[in-house]
């Protein structure tokens, strides 16, 4: 799983009200390379909650990504879009778990697979 | 399973998309053209605007990922969900390039709000309609799906739903389902006379073409605004003297009941909770009959 997708996920336990982000409990990491497109981290940025992306990427092994992002930053820091990209696309998690920040549930990520299914008494 | 059986009816999806059926969507080489003519009338209907960027997509019941190689050509990014561990499986072999989860469509999608700039579906949505479970509530389970569906999608975007409905009234109530979520759009039925290539798509738009409406009192000029405020409360007036025109048919042991004010107000009720054949509002509703004897 991408940093990209656990950005966008959040638990889906019925009455959770703070569920983003879950917190990633890693096992194993693997890096794989993926095509490096400036274009597209410009236009997903604004979609991205940073904090999360910078603390996941922290946990994952990626700890060049800067607090603040600017406008100029995202149209000519080579540096920085390389550690955006590294961070956002490159770093998969294969095996662990995802945390639910407010419950502690725990759903297992498996083969890089996240594993999102409820127990009944969750939906 | 024999030809014509619907699969819905066998088992449920997690159990019907085994390791066996799971690898018929590689080697059937029939099976794996429809699914990419599919997706590609998917595609068609998304209707992505075209400024060459990478969107972010949502392939829902994504299985072996047949559907997600379509949009990777297309040079999309996309993150797939499907129930069926078997299928994915032969998604991780085939080394898609989306993230995969698991995930149970009925339970709602586990995402953030306004993330994605489309979702396809193919041949998925249908599985829904059916009670695999004890307590399993199939208007229920469609409500949290479109309901969560809609909320994952940025404004703007679209949805792309290719469904095998079983009859007129699961389309029906699939359709409604969407809409009471706030979809606007509705099914595109292609080859609609020709039983074996017709092919169901429910096509939802988020905001669609109707703008957003504006917050009030931005700009400081609210005079014609609160004229059009003066109209809308001249109408809930007419309704509340319709109501009390209806006096004579209410009963004295139940005054709130019974009267042709209730009878509607209970059908809408049902409508509104997804029952499908709830007879028409017409001027007889709510008449007595003649007295014959």
């Amino acid at each position: 799983m991408k940093l990209l997708t656990h950005n966008m996920l959040s638990c889906h336990i019925k009455g959770v009200k703070n569920g983003y982000p879950f917190k990633i409990d890693p096992v194993k990491i693997e890096e794989m390379d993926a095509d490096y497109d400036p274009d597209f981290l410009r236009h997903i940025y604004p979609r991205l909650e940073w904090p999360a992306l910078r603390e996941a990427a922290q946990v994952m092994g990626e700890p060049n990504l800067p607090e603040e992002v600017t406008e100029s930053m995202l149209q000519n820091d080579e540096e920085f879009l390389r550690h955006f990209h590294h961070a956002l696309l490159e770093l998969i998690l294969e095996e662990g778990a995802l945390v639910c920040p407010e419950t502690g549930r725990r759903f297992p990520v498996h083969k890089g697979v996240p594993n999102l299914l409820l127990h009944e008494d969750e939906v | 399973m024999t030809k014509g059986d619907r699969p819905e009816h066998t088992a449920p999806p997690e159990i019907f998309y085994n390791e066996d059926e799971a690898r018929k969507y590689t080697t059937n080489s029939r099976m794996i053209a429809i699914q990419a003519q599919l997706t590609e009338r998917a595609l068609e209907l998304l209707a992505l605007p075209d400024n060459g960027k990478t969107k972010l997509l949502l392939d829902l019941g994504c299985g072996s990922g047949l559907s997600g190689a379509a949009l990777t050509d297309q040079g999309h990014a996309w993150v797939g969900m499907d129930i069926s561990e078997a299928m994915l499986d032969v998604a991780l072999d085939r080394e898609v390039e989306g993230d995969l989860c698991v995930g149970d469509l009925g339970q709602g999608l586990p995402f953030r709000t306004g993330t994605f700039d489309g979702a396809i579906s193919i041949s998925a949505v249908q599985w829904l309609c059916n009670a695999d479970f004890k307590g399993a509530d199939p208007r229920k389970r469609m409500r949290r799906f479109f309901d969560t569906l809609y909320s994952s999608l940025n404004r703007g975007a679209r949805a792309v739903l290719q469904i095998y409905p079983e009859n007129a009234v699961q389309a029906q109530s699939l359709t409604t389902a969407a809409m009471r979520a706030g979809f606007s759009g509705g099914l595109v039925v292609d080859f609609p006379h020709s039983t074996r290539a017709k092919k169901y798509f429910l096509v939802l738009m988020v905001g669609g073409m109707t703008a957003v409406p504006e917050p009030k009192g931005l700009s400081g000029e609210a005079s014609d605004e609160e004229g059009a405020h003066v109209s809308v409360a001249g109408r809930t007036h007419g309704r509340k003297k319709q109501r009390t025109g209806g006096h004579s048919m209410i009963s004295s042991r139940h005054p709130e009941a019974k009267g042709k004010a209730w009878i509607f107000k209970k059908k809408e009720q049902a409508r509104r909770k997804g029952y499908a054949s709830i007879p028409v509002d017409t001027k007889y509703t709510g008449r007595k009959r003649k007295a014959y004897f």
